[in-house]
């Protein structure tokens, strides 16, 4: 339970921790975009090289980067299989009675290297090198102009940052609770799943209960410290856009526009059309 | 003592029960406290304190009296939302369990959050922050996750945040009263300086007889009503009182009352360790000498 990375900030000293947030947003943005214009493999292999230098640049240790992959890993399985054995064709490939199709294992590994690409863009730019209230100031800022048409931005924004900060802190809750329950003799990992599922009950209850007296005592807390509204507020950290925020995002773009260019080019399954395979 | 700055008058405050009846917590307590003062406020469980700290923070509208902070009724009705908004800035609380006061995931953007809201610019936040982390020691977690600290020293995080502020007045609603034994001197150490040194009022609600002995006066509250008010000395000379209103008796005073019954002549304040020490010597010394 403690070492769910993912939505962690990872303290470092590194360009892109001092963009700002907003430039972040709109890199994050533009990296999902990247990821699902690629379609030939030259396409792919410049999305990896992306990845792999957008970790060196974030000084990022690896290791924390697998780990926040580690729980969409059972989704990519299953996805790479359904590809695999779903897409139909290319060159045949028979082994032992299943037959598979080269079109499907290129399916297969370009959606894994997709969702891969997903998972660290946006981790990278939105939660490790980003702090919760920088992003949710990006955010903010990046979209304050829905609060001319009733988007209450500031409120989202607001529910955003103390939804992270109590993550952690409702994450040890619910250890506790499983302690104390398992200390009463409850059974959590034996039984059917009807019985397993009754079984959480005696965590939600307490867990839930635990929440809202907490979300009463922050609330109370909050006016207590003069909070009403993103009306009046300043802020701590004042954004401000600087050359380097210009630099990465022209960057970006380029690479979008490269991309696109390629696939212009046609140049799709190459390997299959000079029958690689 | 300079003049009031909070007046409370005849307060009376009763909760909503579901069958709509009332059920009086608060009945009648009248109290001021000056400028720069440090109050404990004692009483049993139920007794009303967290009560009466609420109605000073204006989360809860009194039933009936008035309480005037620095020359404001802030029970009026016609206290317009600014006006409150001020009076909060003057008046702040510090809560009993840390976790659920902090807002933000990086303490110094937690500290901040007052300061934020009031409205300041940036550089005045930041100022306010430094200044206020390093008055309760923890300029070097300015970077750090509240939710990795210890207890105490989150709830000096809290305290932080409310100093930034800049309040004239601080109540703590049992804010040592999840904290080990350490974290909780620390704690004590930051509402004397904060007290002694920025001439901050200081009210504390407790349930450690040691921590109100501490405090420059001692205000006993017993179902609604206040029952002794005076200085630490003379609350724990007066130790069948404070059982009766449900109370404990610090521990030296205890033992001195213990020993008077055994016939050992002591006369003095023994409401500090070290009060108590020295009576003792004193006394020991004065036998010795004859
Ligand atoms: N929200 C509420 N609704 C109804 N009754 C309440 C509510 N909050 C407190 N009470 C009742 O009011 C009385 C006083 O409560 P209060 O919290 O002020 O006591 P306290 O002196 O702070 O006690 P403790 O030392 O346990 O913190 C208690 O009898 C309690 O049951
Ligand atoms: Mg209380």
């Amino acid at each position: 339970m403690k070492n769910i990375s993912f939505g962690q900030y990872y303290p470092a000293e590194s360009i892109i921790h001092r963009l700002d947030p907003r430039t972040k947003v709109i890199l994050a943005i533009l990296y999902i975009v990247c990821s699902f214009v690629c379609q030939s493999a030259i396409g792919f292999t410049a999305l990896i090289f992306s990845m792999l230098a957008i970790i060196l640049i974030s000084k990022i240790p690896i290791k924390t980067i697998l780990r926040s992959i580690k729980p969409v890993i059972i989704i990519m399985v299953f996805m790479a299989f359904l590809n695999l054995f779903l897409v139909k064709g290319g060159v045949e490939l028979t082994v032992w009675k299943i037959t598979i199709y080269s079109k499907g294992i290129y399916t297969a590994v370009t959606s894994v290297l997709r969702v891969i690409s997903l998972i660290i863009g946006t981790g990278i730019f939105l939660t490790y090198t980003t702090t919760p209230i920088e992003l949710t100031d990006g955010i903010e800022q990046l979209f304050g102009f829905l609060k001319k048409i009733k988007i209450p931005v500031h409120e989202f924004a607001m529910m955003m940052t103390i939804a992270l900060r109590f993550i952690p802190t409702l994450m040890e809750e619910t250890d506790k609770i499983i302690s104390a329950q398992k200390a009463r003799g409850a059974d959590f990992t034996n039984g059917s799943i009807v019985k397993r599922a009754k079984a959480l009950i005696p965590i939600l209850v307490p867990l839930f209960i635990s929440a809202f007296r907490r979300a009463d005592e922050l609330a109370i807390a909050m006016e207590c410290r003069c909070y009403r509204g993103g009306e009046g507020r300043t802020k701590l950290h004042v954004l401000r856009y600087r050359t380097r925020d210009f630099i990465s995002m022209f960057i970006f773009i380029a690479f979008l526009a490269g991309l696109i260019l390629i696939n212009c080019f046609g140049v799709e399954y190459p390997f299959i059309e000079n029958g690689w395979f | 003592m300079e003049k009031n700055f909070i007046e409370i008058e005849n307060l009376s405050y009763a909760y909503d029960e579901d069958e709509g009846d009332k059920v009086p917590v608060l009945n009648g307590i009248s109290l001021n406290i000056s400028k720069g003062e440090y109050v404990a406020v004692l009483g049993h469980n139920g007794s009303g304190k967290s009560t009466l700290a609420k109605l000073l923070n204006m989360i809860l509208t009194p039933t009936s009296g008035k309480i005037i902070v620095d020359g404001v009724d802030i029970t009026s009705d016609e206290l317009t939302e600014d006006a409150m908004f001020e009076l909060r800035k003057k008046v702040v609380m510090v809560f009993q369990n840390p976790d659920n006061q902090l807002v933000a995931t990086i303490v110094e953007e937690d500290v901040a959050f007052g300061p934020e809201n009031l409205g300041y610019p940036s550089e005045e936040i930041r100022k306010r922050v430094d200044e206020a982390l390093r008055t309760v020691g923890m300029s070097e977690y300015a970077h750090h996750e509240p939710h990795r600290l210890s207890g105490g020293q989150k709830q000096r995080i809290a305290i932080a945040g409310i100093i930034a502020m800049s309040p004239e007045c601080i109540i703590f609603d049992e804010s040592t009263s999840m904290l080990d034994p350490s974290g909780r001197k620390d704690v004590l150490n930051t509402m004397e300086k904060l007290n002694k040194e920025k001439g901050i009022t200081v009210v504390t609600i407790t349930h450690y007889m040691n921590e109100a002995a501490q405090a420059d006066r001692v205000v006993v509250i017993d179902d609604g009503r206040i029952l002794m008010d005076g200085t630490p000395a003379e609350i724990f000379s007066k130790p069948d009182v404070l059982r009766n209103a449900g109370l404990d008796v610090p521990q030296c005073s205890a033992i001195v009352e213990e020993l008077k019954k055994l016939g050992v002549p002591l006369d003095g304040d023994c409401y500090s360790t070290e009060l108590c020490a020295e009576l003792i010597c004193n006394y020991l010394t004065n036998v010795q000498g004859l």
